[in-house]
């Protein structure tokens, strides 16, 4: 070791990066070398996820088995869950986090750089051991991302292999989201009052309370799910005295927040984005917080929505039917606002306000879809259908990930120093947008119409809205990889250089350094001149 | 640029709003209005609902639209710095909470009407199985098994060549229906005896989980006579998409004649496991119960699916001894899909589909094993 930290300092550049691969890489503890690690990992995943969507549309693209077994399909439903939530969308979102909370709020780094590292490094072995589980002998896990016993305990001995890789990212998730709270509570610049921060920086503050308190639950679930698998438990099994309905009380005390999770962060990125390119500030910043902050609390009391037909009685059904439909209160405060803060703006349509905008109205759409399931007699038919499965992934595609774009394309100019090629992005934009809506919008109808999710063949009068859905789904999957390409050249072939402040109505601390971010940024804190902050008109 | 933004967003918000106009029945894009009182009271709180969130859309995304064209940076207009506006801010707290009350209300009372299930004029009880349904008439002492129609089942093998357009109501056909009686109040008691799955057609109007451990209970009063068909609706293993539901209503009358005609049935399956059976006899009726119930897993010629659904050719427990090999198919395995067929299939069936195991597929063990032997094990 003491011959690398001679090497080092000989040949450290100005800004003293590390020089060795290695270094730089695996033991770096530099908030913004995490952040770009974790940004490249949730790509990676963004793509074989994706690639399992596509096995996924192929096979569904006619009635009749072409391709796959039925087996190997459910096998794929699950895995590209699981690879997409935990593989794609959280660490993106923490890899935005490790990126720009430092910069947003005069910190010079995170508050605890080597767990910041070995919170990202657990990663890739956790997936590596989830991936791995496709080539046993007992095939990957089977029975959808929330693993429902008796059916998830039928699979093989790979069952293992997959609570472990969650374990693993579960602990991954709890230091990143301590970190992220120490980092906020204790690093912020003198006069950068709890009040002043960006609100990507409150979201994610938010964010962090809810991965710290439900993670541990996921983790109780799936320990019990193990003990029940391995060792003669009974918790979940009804012939042992078990209960298996308690499981899917546990899991979506856990996945509720866990979805908030995935589209809290969203909100704070559009609501970066939308008063950069409309030139205003943005609209009721105070209630912003608190519409978030009342959207976490409700996310705790909701959870049974995702389970009315497992027959609760019928008080049960009507609180959590009145409890769900509350959500559309800070939710619609949250879209107001939005559309507030353009209002007599002076806009422009950069390609990452054309992602934010799109969120705006996708999103919200997805958001209608999630009031009329909470009405639980029309939920009694809606559920387990692809009504349902329309609804999560406007939520999640064209929210949390049309999020994480708009946000790769807003910052990728401060990260690199260059400017992606504008027309390519706008395409890249177009190309996904129609193609999302082909994808998700047809299978509304075939929920409605009576198809039930998860199957690998359909009766023959779904097949046309199918067959729609598949070719948005070829052609959404293909623009991804457009995207990748757009994205490599930024980085390492674009010739136009972006500016300190990248973007004319810009404002917030990451702004006021220069473009590409050197290695180390507020190594003293900054003195905050109200102006430059997006909620400097508060006092 | 904007122009183009602002027609594409025009022409998807015209689609939505023919989405939600008349066009949806004709198409079946649309819920359905279904036959019984509660199916029609879903759709009535769906399209209730459904129209509540098209004009909120038209409102707010209307006003983004009109910003987003009159409020943009090339017609040369100067930004408003406002940021606040309480009148605003708590007119679209409190009108949203208003909407929301008067949704809850007709909402509450469809539920609490679904869930009365006093009073009913007749009880089904329902169990879920990997990956059929038994229906048990409680009353009538009529019970029976309903999985995939062959026909169905033999177009959906990977490469069967069989075109699903050639199939009458693929995949959601049965080898023999629920029959129902009209203007009956039905009682529905739903359970499972493996996995999780999900009853649910949705001309009744509601799904109910089938839950191991659990019974549920749901009711019916289906007002035409007909065909309703459905599916499974829980993940519950390989086929899951595999399990349809099938529901013909009939006049009371034609009911009533139905149900005298399964008895007439049953007594004579009863008397026939009273007999003994011939080998051929065995293996005739096994190769057909095989298809129907064990193919599924094990595969048409044995080999099954290894490890989880393991290979019957030359198995050790197909080739060895009898009451072993008898014992694991009355009773089971728990927590594998391997089912306990004794309280599944008659004796016969159950006898029948032994032998052809035990002397198909290359085993040649000469076992003829008789109906007789499947009771006597069912007693321990």
């Amino acid at each position: 070791m003491s011959v690398t930290a001679t090497e080092l300092d000989h040949h450290d550049d100005h800004d003293h990066k590390p020089s060795g691969f290695l270094d730089r890489w695996l033991f770096s503890t530099n908030h913004k070398d995490i952040g770009t690690l974790y940004l490249v990992f949730s790509l990676v995943m963004f793509l074989i996820g994706g690639s399992m969507a596509m096995i996924i549309r192929a096979e569904l693209f006619q009635p009749g088995l072409q391709l796959v077994q039925p087996d190997f399909f459910n096998q794929m439903t699950t895995m590209h869950a699981l690879v997409m939530i935990f593989g794609a969308v959280m660490p993106a979102f923490v890899g935005l986090a490790n990126w720009m909370i430092p910069m947003m709020i005069g910190a010079p780094d995170m508050a605890l750089p080597r767990m910041n590292n070995w919170s990202f490094w657990l990663l890739p072995f956790a997936f590596a051991m989830l991936l791995s589980t496709l080539f046993m002998d007992s095939g990957a896990p089977a029975a959808g991302w929330t693993l429902y016993p008796p059916l998830s305990l039928q699979g093989g001995n790979s069952f293992a292999f997959v609570i472990f890789a969650i374990h693993l990212m579960g602990i991954s998730s709890i230091m990143g989201a301590i970190n992220i709270i120490a980092t906020i509570l204790n690093m912020r610049a003198p006069g950068m009052n709890l009040l002043k921060m960006p609100l990507f920086v409150w979201t994610w503050l938010i964010t962090a309370f809810l991965l710290i308190a439900v993670m541990p639950v996921l983790a109780g679930a799936v320990t019990m799910l193990l003990t029940d698998k391995f060792f003669a438990t009974s918790f979940f099994n009804a012939a042992g005295g078990g209960d298996p309905v308690m499981f899917q009380h546990i899991f979506w005390f856990f996945g509720h927040p866990e979805v908030y999770i995935m589209i809290l962060p969203a909100f704070g990125i559009v609501s970066e984005i939308i008063p950069t390119f409309a030139r205003k500030p943005l609209f009721g910043y105070v209630s912003m917080v608190y519409a978030t902050a009342s959207i976490a609390f409700l996310s705790f009391i909701v959870w049974a929505h995702h389970m009315f037909t497992v027959g609760m009685p019928l008080g049960g059904e009507l609180y959590f039917m009145y409890a769900t439909m509350l959500i559309a209160v800070p939710t619609g405060v949250k879209v107001f606002n939005w559309v507030s803060t353009m209002w007599r703006g002076a806009m422009t349509f950069e390609t990452p306000m054309l992602w934010a905008l799109a969120f705006v109205i996708l999103f919200t759409i997805g958001g209608f879809s999630g009031l009329m399931l909470a009405i639980v007699p029309a939920d009694f038919q809606y559920h387990d259908t692809y009504f349902v499965v329309a609804h999560f992934h406007y939520v999640l595609v064209t929210g949390a990930i049309f999020a994480i774009i708009a946000g790769v394309y807003y910052w990728l100019p401060k990260w690199t120093g260059n400017m992606y090629n504008e027309t390519w992005a706008k395409i890249h934009f177009w190309w996904s947008v129609i193609s999302v809506n082909v994808l998700f919008f047809p299978q509304h109808f075939l929920g409605l119409a009576g198809m039930p999710r998860r199957i690998p063949d359909y009766s023959v009068q779904f097949t046309e809205f199918n067959q729609w859905s598949s070719i948005g789904g070829f052609a959404f999957g293909l623009a991804q990889v457009f995207f990748a390409i757009i994205l490599i050249h930024a980085c390492y072939y674009s010739k136009k250089k972006a500016a300190a402040q990248s973007w004319e109505g810009a404002k917030g601390l990451e702004w006021t350094i220069p473009s590409p971010a050197p290695h180390h940024t507020f190594s003293t804190p900054p003195k905050i001149n109200k102006d430059q902050l997006a909620a400097g008109h508060l006092d | 640029m904007l122009n183009k933004a602002l027609n594409s967003r025009l022409t998807w918000l015209v689609g939505l709003l023919a989405f939600a106009g008349t066009a949806m029945a004709d198409y079946g894009l649309n819920m359905t209005e279904g036959v019984t009182p509660f199916s029609a009271e879903v759709y009535e709180l769906h399209m209730i609902i459904l129209w509540i969130c098209v004009v909120i859309g038209i409102g707010v995304f209307g006003a983004m639209f009109y910003s987003m064209y009159a409020h943009r940076k090339s017609r040369g207009v100067e930004p408003a710095q406002f940021s606040h506006s309480t009148l605003a801010e708590v007119l679209w707290t409190v009108v949203p909470i208003a909407i929301l009350v008067v949704m809850a209300i007709p909402a509450t009372r469809v539920l609490i009407f679904m869930e009365q299930t006093t009073d009913a004029e007749m009880t089904v009880k329902i169990t879920g199985y990997q990956w059929k349904w038994k229906y048990e008439y409680m009353e009538d002492g009529v019970e029976f098994i309903s999985s995939l129609h062959p026909d169905s089942n033999a177009a959906r093998q990977v490469g069967s060549d069989i075109d699903p357009a050639t199939v009458e109501n693929y995949l959601l056909d049965v080898d023999k229906p629920l029959v129902l009686p009209t203007n009956t109040k039905v009682r529905f008691l739903i359970t499972s005896d493996d996995v999780i799955h999900a009853w649910w057609v949705p001309a009744l109007g509601w799904k109910r989980d089938a839950i191991p451990g659990f019974i549920n209970e749901a009711w019916t009063e289906i007002n035409e006579p007909g065909t309703y068909r459905g599916q499974c609706a829980e993940l519950c293993g390989k086929d899951h998409g595999f399990m349809p539901i099938v529901v013909v209503a009939k006049s009371p009358e034609e009911y009533a004649a139905w149900v005298a005609e399964q008895q007439g049935d049953a007594v004579a399956e009863t008397e026939a496991a009273q007999r003994e059976w011939s080998f051929d006899e065995l293996m005739d009726r096994g190769s057909d119960v095989y298809a129907a119930q064990c193919a599924a897993c094990h595969k048409p010629d044995g080999t099954g699916l290894p490890p989880a659904f393991p290979s019957l050719a030359s198995s050790a427990v197909a080739t060895g001894p009898v009451d072993a090999h008898i014992d694991l198919v009355v009773n089971g395995r728990p927590g594998t899909a391997m089912q306990a067929f004794g309280n599944l299939l008659s004796d016969v069936d159950v006898a029948a589909a032994l032998t052809y195991t035990r002397n198909a597929f290359g085993n040649e063990t000469g076992d003829a094993v008789q109906p007789k032997q499947i009771a006597d094990a069912k007693r321990g």
